[in-house]
Parts: structure tokens; sequence; C-alpha cells
């Protein structure tokens, strides 16, 4: 095949930004997805999008196992087994990626995130984050805020900024790092439940705010030119695809665009097997892929870009050799280090003759606060670092999984369905959504024992939730029942996170780490840049890259070093092929 | 015009003292491929020989299947040993080498009025394309529409090249008149064909290929009326303008042709169009159908109106129902299809989205589509005739027999 300037594996959120960016600087760009071609009008269509049976309980839009598993252990001395079904998380699959099927909520990580080492230790001592392999992510804040700011506007995000270069705005969140402007459309429209949540916790002292929601308030022309509906709080965000065009994603923001482009070319249901690398393994030539007549094919081509999931970033890795892989024992080699996923609890609340009209949801229609999270509050008498966001969102009323009862109800029969009907309109919650830190016993690998259908070893996930992090969440479940009080409910509960990750039930797609960033080769498989220590015309782009995750959704700042990474590229690399940063 | 029904090519090619020969021979004009290109964007040759010009693309007519033939230089299966001469007579006369009569499928009644000049620069173009070996199956059409000798009974009955310029109206209008029924072929669609498929009745809005192509004359209702001269030049050129968004063939004459052209020559049409007197309008509205309105109203609540509004404004994205001329058509073809099977919007450089009309025909039965478009039809000041449900049912089954 022609050799192609940039080729592109995964045509989700990162591809699609990065084809965009090396095709506007003019290189020849094929990307090629594993998934099918989807489109809003024709796959997403609004006259059955909202079938929850099928997208919602069977995950017509996920990854299936058959085609990639993972296997899963707590601790280095269990034996893993493959998930025979995703639960835990949901990868995406096909164009657009989980951006297809995401909630649309779009958080910056903070300054302090980028800079989390230096800036915990300079406040309190190294002694604190002993235990916790937390590192500097490499970007200043204000190299990288940029990105965040071209990702929002390219997204249309629904809010109300808190900083404006320092300035901090009433009815923002005050603890955010300094943001350049405003965001590109209003908050949206706030339901019942979110309305009292921040009218209690202002009375307790707290700072809520709209959370930024990449469903849109008002339409939108985003900054290519791609007009965005308005969200018409359908209440079918998470795990469906919006038929509105009024949730961002690849295919409402970039794709219009970048389909048109003589310079781009899309292989869909295309299964890249590996990067192939010079003999020295210091070059990618190319990437071998199955066509979907399951032909063996290989295009050649002089930046590879990998854009897949980030766990299938870090299976790719290891697959075509790039980089070393990490050994939990001696804390040394690079890729699969720093997994790290989300720490989360929640407060249910239920009460009478209310009417909190849940079918009038959204995936991001909420409000939030940010007192405690990341280093917002001081954690100096506390046993831990981290934070969560606590958010009162109302996502859906959907019929199958929304129905919640008053403890104590009947589990069948009439008096169930009575409870449902008392407890439909009467039932709200909030949680908090925390941080995830890196200890060195968690982390990536590929399985000994398992295969996929092309005899590839499966990822093996090893993963519990560190002590660390068990306190945090603890430490947020304490907040939360205090924020229960106010409200005067029926009914209050506060769940508490316990060790044991368990990958059965389903608790969130925020997987990072496993190839991070970072400024040492030796602690970091991308630079700053999210490009190869070791392979310099490869880039990995992703929640792979994440050092740590905080307690924020992560696509904003998925988005953001995306971006950022195009910047690089067009702007550093193709002018002077080679490492950007000399370790 | 002796010519158009002399007996043979080779005769009437010797017959022709109009300057086609005489200039085109000699031609003064230096090869200037650009300039040629703009003349295949205002014909839009595209539209029906493909991107690459090496034809395949099926009409369907009521007299049958007609497929359009390759127009790359191949000397095999193009027309790659067309004369310039040869190809100013395919163009303009309807007559291929070897006097062989075209069927007006090729839009020769409309090309009649390009200059030599122009046509000069189009077959300039033509040769610096590249050359694709593709042979096509042309004629396809039934007996006996598939003798095309019968063509020369048609032209002598309906082939009027006879110049239309007016001295009396402004240089615009006159660019105007001469796009619309010149190169950019708009009647083609859009004015309605007697029972030899030639036009009658200019641009007053006509069934194709399972669409309706609108009304264009400056009747308020099914025409352009309410439309100013801008709103017109930006639909052409985007795609999109207050009232409505191109979708179906409009869409892609507009991405292949209208969007391309130059502004002065988008703003001339306009003015012809604006100036093209009304037509006897749509046939008026649904009095009476006070059962079939209310139930529209309520399938259009919950259907239609998370996008296109309870109010029938639309959005910034999606095009309203209020005010938009191409849903009160006097047929109701467009609107029925559009519902049934969905479409896509023209997706331009000015507005790249091309969002799509998703199908909502597994779910809504004849009956409830006919109820909301009557509703639409007739409701927010639209006034249009009513649809029934055999209508509907029609429409739907020419649909799933892929017409």
């Amino acid at each position: 095949m022609p050799k192609k300037d940039a080729v592109i594996i995964g045509l989700g959120w990162t591809g699609a930004i990065l084809a965009q960016q090396l095709t506007a600087a003019g290189l020849n760009v094929v990307a090629i997805e594993r998934g099918p071609w989807r489109d809003t009008s024709t796959d997403f269509n609004i006259a059955y999008v909202q079938d929850e049976l099928r997208y919602g309980i069977r995950k017509d839009l996920f990854l299936q196992p058959s085609v990639e598993a993972m296997t899963m252990r707590n601790n280095a001395g269990q034996t893993a087994l493959p998930m025979r079904d995703y639960g835990s998380f949901l990868p995406g699959n096909g164009v657009g990626g989980a951006g297809v099927h995401w909630n649309g909520t779009t958080w910056r990580f903070w300054e302090s995130d980028f800079q989390i080492k230096s800036h915990l230790t300079q406040r309190y001592g190294a002694a604190k984050i002993k235990g916790l392999q937390l590192q500097d992510w490499g970007p200043s804040w204000s190299e990288i805020e940029p990105s965040f700011d071209a990702f929002e506007y390219l997204c249309g995000v629904s809010g109300k900024a808190g900083n404006i270069k320092g300035q901090i705005q009433p009815g923002g969140n005050p603890f955010e790092s300094p943001r350049s402007r405003e965001y590109p459309t209003p908050p949206m429209q706030m339901p019942y439940a979110s309305t009292l949540f921040a009218e209690k916790t202002k009375e307790l002292g707290f700072h809520p705010f709209p959370m930024p929601s990449s469903n849109l308030s008002q339409a939108y022309v985003n900054t290519l030119g791609v007009r965005m509906g308005q969200c018409t709080f359908c209440g079918f965000c998470e795990r469906f695809a919006c038929g509105n065009y009024s949730k961002a994603s690849a295919q409402t923001t970039i794709l219009p665009v970048l389909m048109k482009k003589p310079n781009f070319e899309a292989r869909t249901e295309c299964e890249v097997l590996k990067v192939n690398l010079t003999p020295d393994g210091r070059h990618a030539r190319s990437v071998t892929y199955l066509d979907a007549q399951g032909v063996e094919c290989e295009q050649p081509g002089e930046i590879v870009l990998i854009c897949a999931y980030g766990l299938m970033n870090v299976r790719l890795m290891l697959l075509s050799k790039i980089g070393t892989q990490y050994d939990p024992a001696t804390a040394t080699g690079t890729v699969g280090r720093n997994y790290c996923y989300q720490t989360s609890a929640g407060a249910r609340l239920m009460f009478e003759g209310k009417h909190f009209n849940p079918f009038i949801g959204a995936g991001s229609m909420g409000m939030t606060i940010a007192d405690f999270q990341g280093d917002a509050f001081d954690h100096s008498k506390l046993d831990f670092v981290g934070g969560a966001s606590i958010n009162c969102s109302v996502t859906n009323g959907r019929p199958i999984s929304n129905r919640p009862t008053m403890p104590g109800s009947p589990r069948w029969g009439k008096g169930w369905k009575q409870a449902t009907v008392d407890g439909y309109n009467n039932s709200m919650g909030f949680g908090s959504q925390g941080s995830s830190y890196p200890v060195r016993e968690n982390y990536l690998d590929l399985d000994p024992t398992y295969t996929d259908r092309h005899g590839r070893p499966l990822l093996r996930i090893t993963f519990d939730f560190p002590d660390n992090d068990i306190a945090m969440s603890n430490h947020q479940s304490d907040q939360l029942e205090k924020m229960t009080k106010p409200f005067n409910a029926k009914f209050a509960a506060v769940s508490r996170l316990k060790k044991g990750w368990n990958s059965v039930p389903y608790q969130s797609t925020h997987n990072t780490g496993g190839a991070i960033m970072g400024n040492d080769p030796k602690t970091s498989a991308v630079n700053k840049y999210l490009q190869s220590w070791d392979v310099p015309n490869v880039f990995v782009v992703g929640a792979s890259a994440f050092a740590h995750n905080a307690g924020m959704n992560p696509t904003g700042t998925v988005g953001a070093l995306a971006f950022w990474a195009g910047e690089a590229i067009t702007g550093k690399y193709i002018k002077s092929p080679g490492a950007l940063v000399h370790a | 015009m002796t010519f158009l029904i002399s007996r043979s090519g080779l005769r009437l090619r010797s017959l022709i003292p109009f300057a086609v020969v005489a200039a085109l021979s000699t031609s003064a004009f230096a090869a200037n491929p650009m300039a040629g290109r703009y003349q295949a964007v205002l014909g839009d040759c595209q539209g029906c020989h493909g991107e690459n010009l090496a034809g395949g693309r099926t009409l369907e007519t009521p007299f049958g299947r007609i497929l359009a033939p390759n127009i790359t230089p191949d000397k095999e299966t193009g027309i790659g040993n067309y004369s310039l001469q040869d190809f100013a007579l395919a163009m303009r006369r309807g007559v291929a080498p070897g006097g062989r009569r075209l069927y007006p499928a090729m839009p020769y009644p409309y090309y009649a009025h390009m200059s030599d000049h122009n046509i000069s620069m189009l077959w300039d173009y033509l040769q610096t394309v590249k050359p694709v070996n593709n042979k096509v199956e042309v004629n396809q059409l039934r007996f006996p529409f598939n003798i095309r000798m019968l063509m020369r009974g048609w032209n002598k009955l309906f082939f009027n090249p006879a110049p239309f310029a007016d001295r009396k109206k402004s240089n615009e209008w006159n660019r105007g008149a001469y796009l619309v029924n010149g190169p950019a072929h708009c009647g083609a669609c859009h004015s309605p064909k007697n029972f030899f498929g030639a036009d009658k009745g200019q641009l007053t809005g006509a069934s194709l290929q399972g669409w309706f192509a609108p009304d264009l004359t400056s009747d308020n209702n099914a025409g352009l009326g309410s439309w100013t001269a801008d709103e017109i030049v930006e639909y052409l050129r985007s795609g999109r303008n207050a009232h409505s968004i191109a979708s179906g063939p409009m869409a892609e004459a507009i991405e292949n042709s209208t969007s391309h052209m130059q502004r002065s020559d988008l703003v001339a049409i306009a003015a012809y169009l604006k100036a093209l007197p009304p037509s006897r309008g749509n046939g008026g509205g649904a009095t009476g159908m006070e059962a079939q309105m209310k139930a529209g109203a309520l399938a259009y609540d919950i259907s239609c109106a998370a996008c296109h509004g309870r109010d029938g404004k639309g959005s910034a994205l999606f095009p309203p129902l209020a005010g938009n001329a191409s849903i009160r058509q006097a047929r109701a073809d467009t609107v029925v299809r559009m519902v049934l099977a969905g479409g896509q919007a023209a997706a331009t450089k000015y507005a790249p989205t091309g969002p799509g009309m998703p199908s909502f025909g597994w779910r809504l039965s004849d009956e409830k589509v006919a109820s909301i478009l009557t509703y639409i039809r007739n409701n927010w000041g639209n006034q249009a005739p009513a649809i029934s449900p055999e209508t509907v049912k029609r429409i739907r089954s020419e649909l799933h027999s892929g017409s």
C-alpha cells in the first residue's frame, strides 16, 4: 500500500481530533478503525435510539468481549480470569468510540493535577505521598490551557466559568484553574433535584455550580463551522448515542468536515494487529491490520498515532514491543505503569409528595460542588490525599433500570408495582466521584494464558482500590452523610467503598494510565507531548497518558491532550522529525 | 431549423453554417482548463456523469432507465474520439457522432443556449480529465422509447433553442435567465413535463425520481415568493437558509454545482427567479380535515417537535417547517419520502454539517404520516392540500420497490 504521512489507529475522539489537525496541516492521513462506520441520522436514528433494552441493557454500541476481552485480578497473588461480559466499565466500539455513548461531562483537570507530585510535596512534604506513585505530567498549566479551550470550543460546552484569568466568577467553580475565557454556551437549565441540591449545599457553606456539559444548552456553531442542536433533555445519553446532534462527539463536531477532505481516508471494520518496527525497534514502519474480509494488510506510515481506548493503547504497545513492560516487583519499565480507575460513593434520598420528574434528564445536567475535590481542602490533618467532585445530576428516568423503591418494599407483585410508582418521582441522589491515585501494585500487562480470536494475549488488569483512596472515599461518604441531613428526606442512605474491586457491576468507564506521560523516560512511556520515548514516530493519545486519575470525568482532559499532541506534531515534529524531548 | 430534422449527423454537420465550426476549429482561445471547469460547474456535469465523469449513474424516467455515459477522454468507452465539433453538436443539438440521437435526459435543450466560447472552454477542460475505461450501457429504455430515431420527431416538436435575451431587462436578469435556462438546466427537474417528457409550465415544480422538485416561481405559498434574493443566494451557495435545508437531488446539485458558482452568478439566478410570474399555486388548504389535523398535532408533538419545535420554527441546525415552501408543494412526494425514508442535507464548505432527517417509516403508519404531514402543511401559516393515507401507501411501496 502507498505510504501515508500518518496512520491513526482508532477513529474516536482523539483519532478524529488528530486527523483534523494533521489534515489541516496538509498531511495525508488514514484512520484505521476496528468497529463500524456510524452516522447520526442513520445509526443514531431518533425514531429508535431511545431503545433501552437494545442499547442500555444489551449494550449494542459497546465493544463485545468476543472481539476483545480482558482479564482481571485484584492482586498479583491471584490468577486473572477473563471478563465474559463487560460490566464494571464499557469500552466503546466503532467510529466515534466511547465518545458516542458518553454522558457529556467535560471537566478540566486542574493545574495541581498536572504538577501533582510537586504540588503535594511542597504543601505537605514528601512523607505525605509515600507509597503512592504520583508524578508530574509534564506540561505547565499555561502550556496546556489553550488545548482545553480548543476542545471546549469544538464541543460547545455549556457551563459557567469560575475563574477567568485569575478573576473568580460568581456562579462558577471557584476552585478551578484559571481559564482564558467563558464557556462557549451558557449552563443547561437545571432540574428540580439539582436545584434543591444547590440550595442545600449553599446553605452549608459550599460552592455549587453547573456541571460543564457537552449536552448543549443551545444550538451552537463550532470552531469548524459544524452546527449542533439544543439538548432536548430526553434522558438517553450514557450508553446511548445522541440522535439530536446535541451531544458532542466526533460525529457531531468533526466528521462532517473531516470526511470531505481529499487528504483523509477512514477504513472501518479494520482491526489493527500491531505496529511494525524497524529491526532496531526505534522506528515504526507500518501498521498491520485485518480488513473487513479478514485479509491481512500492511499500511506504511511516517507517523503512527495510537488513538484507541486507553486500555487498548497499552495492549497495542505491548503487542508491538513499543517500550518496556512495567514490573511491579521492581517498579521498573514503563508500559502498564500507573493504571488507575475511579473511586466513587453515593447518597440516595427518598421523599413523599415530590415531583422530581427524572424523565427530564441529560447526561451532564446537574450541579456540582468542588469543595472536596483534588487539593481544594486541607489534607494536613487527614490520612489521605486526593478528593472528589460531589455531583447531583439527573441523567435519566429510563423505565428498565431506574425503578427506585423505598427500602422494605415488596420485591414483586402489586406491592412492588405501587412502590415503583411511589418511588419514581420521590427519589433523588447525589454522589462523589473520587480520584484514583497510582500505587506500585496496580498495573497492566499481557495475560499469560488467555488470547483473543487472533491468538494475541489479552490485556490483564491487576487492580484494587489503594488504602489511600478508600480513606479518601470514606471521607467523601462522611460529607455526603452531612449533606443529606438538611433535605429532611423520609429515607437517606450513603454507600461506603470497600476493598476488593469487582469487575461485574457497572462503576465507571474512566480507566486511566498504563502509557503515562511524564518528564522521565524511566517512569513514563511517553513524553509530555505524548510521543513514545522509545519509538519517536509513535504518539499514544488518550486517557492512557494520565499519570493519575482525578475526581473528574476524563474526556475533557483526553480531548485537551489530543489537541496538545496534535499541536506538537504539526508545530514541531513535522518540521524536524525525531524526539521532541531529549531526556 | 431545418438542420434539426436532417437525416444524418454527417449531413447535419455539413449543413451547419454557424460559428461553431469556424470559430471552434480555429479556436482563438488558448486552452484554459480552469475556465472550462467552471463551465462544468455551471452545467453540473458531475451530477449525472459522476465525480470522475466516467458515467454509470442511473436516471429513472417514465420511459424507463437511462444511464449517464462516460464523458472522459477514454478512446474506447468515453468521448476520446470526439472532435470539438462532435462535442458541440452533442451538447447543443443532441446528436452524437454518426448521427446517433441523444435523449433529453442529457439536457441538450438547455445546453443549446451555451455560446461557442463556453462550449470550447468546457471541451478544453474535458481534455484534461483523466481518461477512465468504463463501458456504460446507456440506453435501457423500454420499447419503443429505446429507438433513438424517435428523438428526431421529439426534437421537431419540442426542441426550441431560440435565445431568450430581453434587452429591456437588466444584465443581471439576462445572465440569470441564461444560467437557469441554459447550463444550469434548472427546468430539467423543476419544470413539469408533458406526455412526451418535454417541459411545460416554466419552473412550477415537477415530480421525478421519487422527489418533487419544488415550484421556483414567485408564488407566495408554493414558490419562492417569501424568500429574498439574498436568501436564494444563501441557499444555493451553502445548502441552507432561514427557510429550508436542501436534501435529495437538490443537495447534490448544490454540492456539485451551485456552491461552486461565483456569487455574481448566484445573484443573477436569484434575480431571475424572483422575477418569474407566480404559478397557479399548490391547490389550497385542507379544509374539512379537522380529525386528521388533530391526530397530526399529537403525532407531531411526539415524533417531530423535539427537533423542529412545537412552533415549527426549527433551530440553527434543523429546518423550520413553518414557512418552508418545500413542505407546501402541490405534490407530496418529497415530504412523504422524507418522513418514511429520511434524507441527508447538503454539506458545503459554507455549511458543512449536513444533518440528516432520520427514517420514521418503520414506526409510523400510513395514517399517522398522512396526518402529521397534513398538519404541518396547514399549521403555522402553511397552506397546502391534505395528504391521504393512500398517497403515503403508494409512495411507501415505490420506495420499497427501489424507485
